[in-house]
């Protein structure tokens, strides 16, 4: 693309004797140009099929179970029909009764009823033993009234549980985004909040990035020294160092954050090492708690952020903050005006890189940190494999990645604006 | 030349393809997932190995960590790679009202009579029982504790304490620890103001609770004196004694059992050869010593009758032991369980 662009432009600036000719020569160029680009479209077309079938698809197909309540919908089809005109509060009518009988005598014994059963416990606490049961004793189609239902579990009898088949029959459903973000919808319609002693997920939101901040930064402060010292070091030392960088990278996760569990714990080497250097009279906790946690996130994520920054530090020729100096700047002005510009690009994207990868780590702080120290990732694996709760996974997953995008909107957009450097 | 070469490409390419066919997945071996471990060692040992030999079917092992939703990936994908999975008791429910497992002929298992309360079940075979209870580390303390009353008490036995990171087995032991009788656990509660109850008495230990995630955390914990007393499973620390030469005690008062349960996935290939290796399994004689290997109880009656009382003891099944422990409500966790994480969560962040 760039070179066609570069192509173009190189062609425009065509003299006033030319001008004759300069039509037909344009549009020559111009096919020539289009040739070529359909040609390069060609050769990435498999790439771009490759990706477009398996990840964007089925990104959005996960997406979409977010709001995905067509399945529940068709269900309860007759249900949600007799229950459009009720208000949320009062006596639920015995059509509607008769209506979820009628649907639940469909469903009995097919897989759909459990998958209803457990859309409506999302929602209310015990409704899909009430589902089951229910649906195992149903009244005969005539005498299917209220207080028939009521007789199998007096909970029928409150409007809590009518409100919840109701919110299940909407075929686009906002229930999973809402409780993504700690909400429901009142048996009126409005939008309440949980009570905080069960909403957690924007606290957990909010931690996500906060770790994840703490740990890019920690990465850039002790990353950028390191990357330093590799790419200035004789070509000797510098394989040394880059060995040392690049074992852990390659040891399994699970190996690193076990052994730091090893390394860090109450009678561990570091807490005696500690105590024997006098530094500590007692052991600190520095495992099962966001200290730990921190530590081994850092530990596993720095070579992510070392070699960027020393892959374009390489590039940066000595010659330039040599320059520098001797044109009269200090040690640090040369550092700051010519040295860090340079090696922004790496900086940007290892931090980059760092601060994603962050953000879905969940193995780590769930072998490490305290029970407060969960991140998103955990839950959205949760809900996905222990739940089977999809809708809300994908409702947590869509939220990740909206806020990751503007995440990285807000990045490109300041770094674009503050270094030149970073925009070729 | 070039054609030649491009052609061998296409060649193998379709070779390749025809090789993954879905088809294909009837020509492999029984498949047995299982919980790892030295569960799995043990069950490979007495049942898999000893099975292949005397039948000459080739049985591959592998093994997972829970989660109905993979069941329910691999089933309903339509390309299932096992055949007979170790499940929990929620997913044996949940799997079998969603239509995941095959339904059991049980005359052909030889009736469920055979086997102990609630191990015959429409879609699963009963395979090991199993408890999570109080354990210390009896070189610590020499008069240990006796139940969870004591396990709140951290003037008497000072330390952390691991709990399980989340509400199951944790609920349970804090209102035990309350003064709610086991048989009324789970009365209590299944009613918010005893759900609120669990998280207070919770409250009173929280700074001094150590979170575990897997199960082979629990007796690591206990071994390096991170812990003082821990809430995990038995299995795992009676074999750490026996591997490790370690000397931990399990509390069998007010301890929490379950049973596991073999299950056939829906449509598997070898439905009629793992059908064969559950009567295998299940004749008292082969799975008589598994408990001596395992530290787990099993589940048909006679077999339970052979196991002699050294091991016994150190089981689950024990009439002694079952007498004082509380069974897992499988229906609460299931119906429960999602909110009960959340608020879990909720109490965990503050």
């Amino acid at each position: 693309m760039t070179a066609g662009a570069v192509t173009t432009a190189r062609a425009a600036p065509g003299g006033p004797a030319h001008r004759p000719l300069d039509a037909s020569l344009g549009a020559q160029l111009r096919r020539a140009d289009r040739g070529r680009q359909i040609r390069a479209l060609l050769l990435v077309a498999p790439l771009l099929l490759f990706l477009f079938v398996n990840f964007a698809l089925p990104l959005v197909l996960m997406l979409a179970k977010s709001i995905d309540g067509r399945e529940e919908a068709r269900a309860l089809a007759r249900t949600g029909a007799a229950l459009a005109s009720w208000d949320g509060r009062s006596a639920v009518p015995d059509a509607a009764a008769k209506a979820l009988v009628a649907d639940l005598g469909d469903l009995r014994g097919t897989p759909a009823l459990s998958m209803v059963a457990n859309r409506l416990n999302y929602d209310v606490n015990g409704m899909r033993s009430l589902v089951l049961k229910t649906a195992r004793r149903l009244p005969p189609s005539g005498d299917a009234t209220l207080a028939a239902l009521g007789s199998i579990d007096p909970l029928w009898q409150r409007p809590e549980q009518w409100a919840a088949v109701l919110r299940a029959t909407d075929r686009i459903t906002s229930f999973h985004v809402l409780a993504a973000v700690d909400a429901r919808r009142d048996p009126a319609g409005g939008i309440t909040m949980l009570p905080p002693q069960q909403g957690v997920m924007r606290e957990i939101f909010l931690r996500t990035f906060w770790i994840a901040s703490v740990v890019t930064l920690a990465c850039i402060v002790l990353g950028y020294p390191v990357a330093y010292l590799i790419a200035s070091a004789t070509p000797g030392w510098a394989s040394v160092m880059m060995m040392a960088v690049l074992l852990p990278f390659w040891t399994s996760l699970l190996v690193r954050t076990s052994a730091w569990v090893v390394l860090l714990q109450t009678n561990g080497i570091v807490n005696k090492g500690l105590q024997g250097l006098g530094l500590t009279s007692a052991p600190v906790p520095l495992v099962f708690n966001r200290t730990g946690a921190y530590i081994a996130l850092i530990h596993v994520l720095l070579p992510f952020m070392i070699l960027p920054i020393y892959s374009i530090m390489k590039s940066v020729k000595p010659d330039y903050v040599r320059a520098a100096v001797s044109l009269g700047a200090s040690p640090v002005t040369a550092f700051r005006r010519v040295y860090l510009p340079l090696t922004l690009p790496g900086l940007a994207s290892g931090t980059l890189l760092v601060f994603v990868s962050a953000l879905g780590f969940y193995i780590t702080p769930a072998l490490i940190g305290g029970a407060g120290d969960q991140m998103i990732g955990f839950f959205i694996a949760y809900y996905i494999n222990d739940t089977v709760n999809w809708g809300m996974a994908a409702a947590l997953g869509g939220l990740l990645l909206l806020s990751t995008a503007v995440v990285f909107l807000v990045y490109t957009w300041l770094a674009g604006s503050s270094s030149p450097a970073w925009r070729s | 030349m070039r054609v030649g070469i491009i052609t061998t490409c296409a060649l193998s390419v379709l070779a390749a393809v025809a090789v993954m066919r879905p088809g294909e997945a009837s020509a492999r071996d029984l498949t047995v997932a299982a919980w790892g471990g030295s569960s799995q060692a043990a069950q490979k040992k007495l049942y898999y190995a000893p099975f292949s030999a005397k039948t000459g079917t080739r049985i591959v092992e592998d093994s997972w960590s829970g989660g109905i939703g993979i069941l329910r990936t691999k089933v309903q994908g339509g390309n299932a790679n096992w055949d007979l999975v170790q499940v929990e008791a929620d997913e044996l429910n949940l799997g079998c009202e969603e239509g995941l497992f095959e339904k059991l002929d049980w005359t052909a298992l030889g009736g469920r009579e055979r086997f102990v309360p609630g191990a015959a079940h429409e879609c699963g075979v009963g395979s090991v029982v199993w408890t999570t209870g109080l354990v210390y580390d009896a070189n610590r303390f020499k008069d240990g504790p006796k139940n969870w009353v004591d396990f709140w008490d951290l003037k008497r036995f000072p330390g952390k304490r691991a709990l399980r990171k989340g509400p199951k087995y944790t609920l349970e032991a804090a209102l035990m620890a309350d003064g709610v009788e086991p048989k009324d656990v789970y009365k209590v509660l299944r009613t918010p103001a005893g759900v609120d109850r669990a998280f207070k008495k919770l409250d009173e230990i929280k700074k001094d609770v150590v979170w575990w995630t897997a199960g082979a955390q629990g007796p690591q914990l206990l071994a390096s004196g991170e812990v003082a007393l821990a809430n995990i499973y038995a299995s795992r620390a009676l074999s750490a004694n026996r591997s490790d030469g370690r000397n931990f005690k399990v509390v069998w008062n007010q301890s929490v059992y379950a049973i596991d349960y073999f299950v056939i996935l829906k449509g598997s290939p070898n439905r009629a050869k793992a059908v064969e290796l559950l009567s295998f399994m299940t004749q008292p004689e082969v799975q008589k010593d598994f408990p001596g290997e395992a530290n787990q109880g099993i589940t048909t009656i006679a077999a339970n009758k052979q196991v002699p009382k050294a091991v016994s003891a150190n089981l689950p099944t024990d009439p002694e032991n079952e007498a004082v422990a509380l069974a897992l409500d499988v229906d609460f966790w299931v119906d429960n369980v999602d909110q009960l994480t959340q608020r879990f969560n909720a109490w965990a962040s503050r």
